[in-house]
């Protein structure tokens, strides 16, 4: 089934069918990235800017590499340099990069919501890449499909999710993925940065999603887990004083080989990078045979192939856009 | 616009004929098995490709081995489709680097899926030839293409279509037939 919208922009407005099939593409694509010669012809004539309002290493590069990689030709605005510090609005930098004949804007920003007035205003294809606490939909994606990879399944999955709930987009889009596609989400932090709304979240599973748990406890939330995944310490958002110190937050919740000992036998450690070591991960957990971060990281690769490949592969210009049921300006 | 099944034109044990004398040339025309590599193109050209294969292994008593090829990223047509189609797994088991390599598919026909497929093996790397084994070659090129090994050359009209059902995917007997597309 292919995918039939102009946008991603979510993982809590994609059904369980579209989420299927990326996933299903998405190991197709990772065939590609083990090959002598990295590229497919596919994409060929399409472009993709990659416009990011905050810092990003891995997202950017690999949403930049997954469109070379099927032959789309990519360019990149970095904030700092561009016309947005003279003070140009959003809505006229996607205009201007739209006239030069850009068919796919991938963006991250601070502001939650931000790609969704994008997708409003634009005829390209909006892919979120981070739009404040709200969500990031293909780390989503990706780290279903690195479970999936190890695991064979989603389904019936005990899933621990760990930090910063409450600054995570990370966090959300994964709650709506797994929670929809069947695992059970246990959330676990400081009762400071679990937001009480996110409990509600669970309610909107559907018949065949999974439960949402929610505790204080780390070792609660681990134990008997099959997959933990734990959250960067957002330390740049950390205004407010909601834990006492970095100290306190790793003695208490940082995850580490001793509570690790508590998941399941074959259980797989992740974390979306980048990592604060000794912080909210211990580094020799991180670099453990059970860590799969790395493979995190080429798994974006090839999810993002497969994003991009089920967003412009088929069709082109007004018709197929409309068709897909997005607006045309 | 139905299609209405017109003519049987092979049936399993005519099949089977054409694949084991298509498996001789094969041996004949490359001297053995050295260096040989069969890669079907999906979904109709892997159980070609397999049954070749196992002819190959009757006659010379050597195992082939055998790719699937996936051409959906290497379609000339993907722009002007409205959805993207799925896209499945490549597997070749080993390097086709400086190998020679038997493609096979169910029909050959405006010889498009054939241009995808080099371009595709291309990618893989350097084989030493790339032959094109078909089980029917129905006309009607598009390109300058042409097949090596052919089971059975039968002339078409273009409203006619070439159906090949093999018991792995159609859960039928094997067997190719002849359907038009008819106006209701």
């Amino acid at each position: 089934m292919a995918l039939r919208r102009k946008d991603i922009l979510t993982l809590e407005d994609m059904s369980v069918q579209e989420m299927q099939a990326i996933l299903d593409n998405a190991s197709s694509f990772k065939e590609i990235l083990g090959r002598d010669i990295k590229k497919v012809p596919t994409l060929r004539g399409k472009s993709i800017l990659t416009l990011f309002y905050e810092a990003s290493t891995r997202t950017r590069t690999s949403f930049e590499l997954a469109g070379k990689y099927l032959s789309a030709d990519t360019v990149n605005i970095a904030t700092t340099t561009s016309a947005i510090v003279k003070g140009e609005t959003l809505k006229d930098t996607a205009w201007t990069v739209e006239a030069m004949g850009i068919d796919c804007i991938v963006m991250r920003h601070p502001i939650a919501g931000a790609p969704h007035f994008l997708a409003r205003i634009c005829q390209a294809s909006i892919v979120n890449a981070g739009d404040g606490m709200h969500e990031h939909p293909t780390q989503g994606l990706l780290d279903m499909f690195s479970i999936a990879e190890r695991k064979g399944r989603l389904k019936g999955l005990k899933v621990a999710i760990i930090g910063d709930i409450f600054h995570s987009r990370v966090a959300r889009s994964n709650i709506w993925g797994l929670g929809k596609m069947g695992a059970d989400v246990w959330l676990a932090g400081p009762s400071t940065l679990i937001p009480p709304e996110v409990e509600r979240m669970g309610e909107t599973f559907g018949s065949r999603g999974g439960r949402l748990r929610v505790t204080c406890r780390v070792e609660e939330a681990i134990e008997a887990a099959d997959v933990v995944m734990v959250l960067r310490l957002q330390l740049e958002r950390q205004k407010k004083g909601l834990f006492p110190s970095i100290r306190e937050y790793a003695r208490l919740f940082g995850v580490d080989r001793r509570r690790l000992a508590l998941a399941k036998d074959d259980f797989i450690l992740m974390h979306p990078g980048p990592m604060n070591r000794g912080v909210e991960i211990a580094s020799n957990a991180a670099d453990a045979d059970y860590s799969v971060i790395i493979d995190q990281v080429t798994n974006g690769v090839a999810v993002r192939m497969a994003v991009l490949y089920l967003l412009l592969g088929g069709g082109g210009g007004e018709e197929a856009v409309a068709d897909k049921g997005g607006e045309v300006r | 616009m139905i299609l209405q099944p017109k003519a049987q034109i092979m049936d399993k044990a005519a099949i089977d004929r054409a694949l084991r004398r298509v498996a001789h040339e094969i041996v004949e025309k490359n001297q053995g098995t050295q260096g040989l590599v069969f890669i079907g193109i999906r979904r109709r050209g892997v159980p070609l490709a397999e049954r070749l294969r196992d002819n190959v292994r009757d006659i010379e008593g050597k195992e082939v081995p055998l790719g699937v090829l996936d051409i959906t990223l290497y379609r000339d047509d993907l722009t002007t489709r409205s959805d993207a189609p799925e896209v499945h797994r490549t597997e070749v088991p080993c390097s086709v680097q400086g190998r020679k390599i038997v493609l096979c598919d169910d029909v050959l026909y405006t010889g498009r899926t054939v241009r995808a497929a080099l371009d595709a093996i291309m990618d893989l790397g350097r084989p030493q030839a790339i032959q094109l084994a078909v089980l029917i070659d129905r006309g009607h090129r598009e390109l300058p293409i042409r097949a090596d090994y052919v089971g059975k050359n039968v002339p078409t009209s273009g409203r006619e279509v070439i159906e090949v059902k093999f018991k792995e995917i159609d859960d039928t007997e094997d067997k190719v037939l002849i359907v038009e597309k008819v106006e209701e």
